[in-house]
């Protein structure tokens, strides 16, 4: 076996032990203490209700991530958009940067309510909540990378007489590339956050059935805490889905050239 | 002086620079620049050689005087000038071969053109095994040599270098000292090159104009009368050392105070 292979072994078999062992201490918990199951479900229970209802499960996950999927495309689209606007000029950012900002400080819970009265309850609505909730990063993250590109580049392109446009689109544009993946991977986490808050308001967007937030809340008013803990599960699970996702499609855009972007596993111990 | 009827390829008359709110960079600095030659610019730090090529590529508009390139204005004589940076000022994303043809690519010149002219230049500067690598995989000096092929795919009468070599180790930048000078041989461009280095200047140039700081003024010119071709074994003759004697004398009594005596040859 290689060094490699076997360091690989090593992280692989060190995580297996933390998860193992998180998984007793909660099943001693449970023994020592004598919770209750509508507590406090055990590990075996969670794990039986994931299995049992897989198939309700799935339908959950696949709402709230196309949910998702849409509000962050949107966001990427929107926000690349914005950030070209933002990138013309200094005068441009110091007018309109306070209400990007104003996307992300105020809560989406509080205005969640807003936009489904406004597009009324349904899986669009949702989906708006997971785009406003992505687009700051996106923004925030792009338009620094448009703006900071070296002088001397930029006096290059004047020097032989490049247009604002291949000024834009062959220096500022591809030189924003991996700050635009920054803003991706922060904005795919919490596009699931987003279309999982207005599930919460929106309740079922399809008849008998609802995402992941939805479930969650009748999980909860059911008492089925082992329900509600392997809707938990699915719902970190599609988030670390999105988030690898977009790891993934960075690696691809950007390992040729860019200094961050290795092979995820391999910035490990040195 | 420059016979009246060649039109030079730099001239400044009277030029005086000073950025907004700052103390004046160039104070008056007349100079003439005839085609063929190869000037360079030495200087201590804040002296403004770096401004004198700002100003002759039109990237920044002199406070007064004129500015004339090739009898043009700066900014309209910018189709035969390049400029080359300090750093190797490469666009990370591209290939050694895509990086080259930029600025064929911005003048839109033609695809079968330009793929033509960038092979042709990579065998130039001995690249063409890394036509396909990206900048981060080549060292210091590969990346200034891919610097330079992209300066010269344009097919420049006149060079500009800020210091091109300053952040290379001496082995690479006596190397490349070399190969400037074999390729202005082949391609007879005029040449404005800054340096901190007198050796580098004194190997380089036809002539050297020495600045003294606060404001940027001439301080002083050496004519270098050294045979071509200009080989290594150059730097190690009694000629070179007593020019560099010289140079460094008038760097030196650049940064005294005012007033003192000023040697020219």
């Amino acid at each position: 076996m290689s060094p490699d292979a076997r360091r690989r072994l090593i992280t692989l078999a060190n995580a297996a032990a933390v998860f193992a062992a998180l998984l007793i201490l909660w099943q001693l918990v449970i023994w020592i203490f004598g919770v209750k199951p509508y507590m406090l479900p055990s590990p075996w229970a969670v794990a039986r209700a994931f299995v049992d209802r897989f198939s309700t499960i799935l339908i959950a996950v696949e709402i709230t991530g196309e949910e998702s999927a849409g509000g962050l495309i949107a966001s990427i689209a929107a926000g690349v958009l914005v950030s070209l606007l933002f990138a013309q000029s200094r005068w441009v950012r110091r007018m309109l940067y306070p209400y990007t900002l104003l996307l992300q400080t105020v809560p989406i819970i509080a205005i969640a309510p807003l936009i489904l009265q406004w597009i009324g309850a349904g899986t669009g609505s949702v989906a708006a909540i997971a785009f406003i909730i992505s687009l700051a990063p996106i923004i925030f993250n792009t338009t620094q990378g448009l703006i900071s590109v070296d002088e001397n580049l930029v006096n290059l392109f004047l020097m032989h007489n490049a247009s604002p446009s291949q000024v834009l689109f062959k220096l500022r544009l591809p030189h924003a590339v991996p700050s635009l993946f920054v803003g991706m991977r922060i904005a795919g986490g919490i596009s699931v956050v987003g279309a999982f808050t207005g599930e919460l308001y929106a309740g079922s967007s399809r008849v008998g059935q609802g995402g992941l937030g939805y479930s969650i809340l009748y999980a909860s008013s059911q008492l089925q805490t082992d329900y509600l803990f392997a809707l938990v599960l699915a719902t970190a699970l599609l988030g670390f889905a999105f988030f690898f996702l977009v790891v993934f499609v960075e690696w691809y855009f950007l390992h040729n050239w860019h200094e961050s972007a290795r092979i995820p596993d391999a910035d490990s111990d040195s | 002086m420059t016979p009246d009827r060649i039109v030079p390829m730099v001239e400044f008359e009277n030029v005086g620079k000073r950025y907004r709110g700052g103390q004046p960079v160039l104070g008056g600095v007349s100079l003439s620049v005839a085609k063929g030659e190869f000037v360079s610019v030495i200087g201590p730090s804040g002296c403004g050689k770096s401004t004198v090529l700002k100003l002759i590529s039109g990237l920044t508009p002199p406070a007064s005087g004129s500015i004339k390139v090739d009898g043009m204005a700066p900014k309209d004589a910018r189709e035969i000038v390049s400029y080359i940076f300090q750093d190797a000022t490469l666009l990370p994303w591209r290939t050694v071969e895509q990086n080259v043809s930029l600025g064929l690519e911005l003048e839109r010149v033609a695809r079968p053109t330009r793929a033509q002219k960038t092979a042709a230049l990579l065998e130039l500067v001995g690249l063409t095994h890394v036509a396909k690598s990206y900048p981060r995989q080549l060292s210091g000096g590969m990346k200034m040599r891919v610097s330079i092929a992209r300066a010269l795919a344009t097919n420049p009468r006149l060079l500009l270098m800020d210091e091109p070599f300053a952040a290379l180790d001496e082995m690479s930048r006596d190397h490349l000292n070399e190969e400037i000078l074999r390729l202005q041989a082949e391609q007879k461009w005029t040449a404005v090159f800054v340096t901190h280095s007198v050796a580098e200047a004194i190997f380089l140039s036809t002539r050297i104009i020495v600045l003294a700081p606060n404001p940027g003024r001439i301080h002083a010119e050496f004519s270098v009368d050294l045979p071509a071709p200009r080989i290594a074994e150059l730097r190690e003759t009694p000629e070179f050392d007593a020019l560099a004697v010289k140079v460094s004398h008038a760097l030196r009594s650049a940064l005294a105070p005012e007033g003192a005596a000023v040697a020219a040859s």
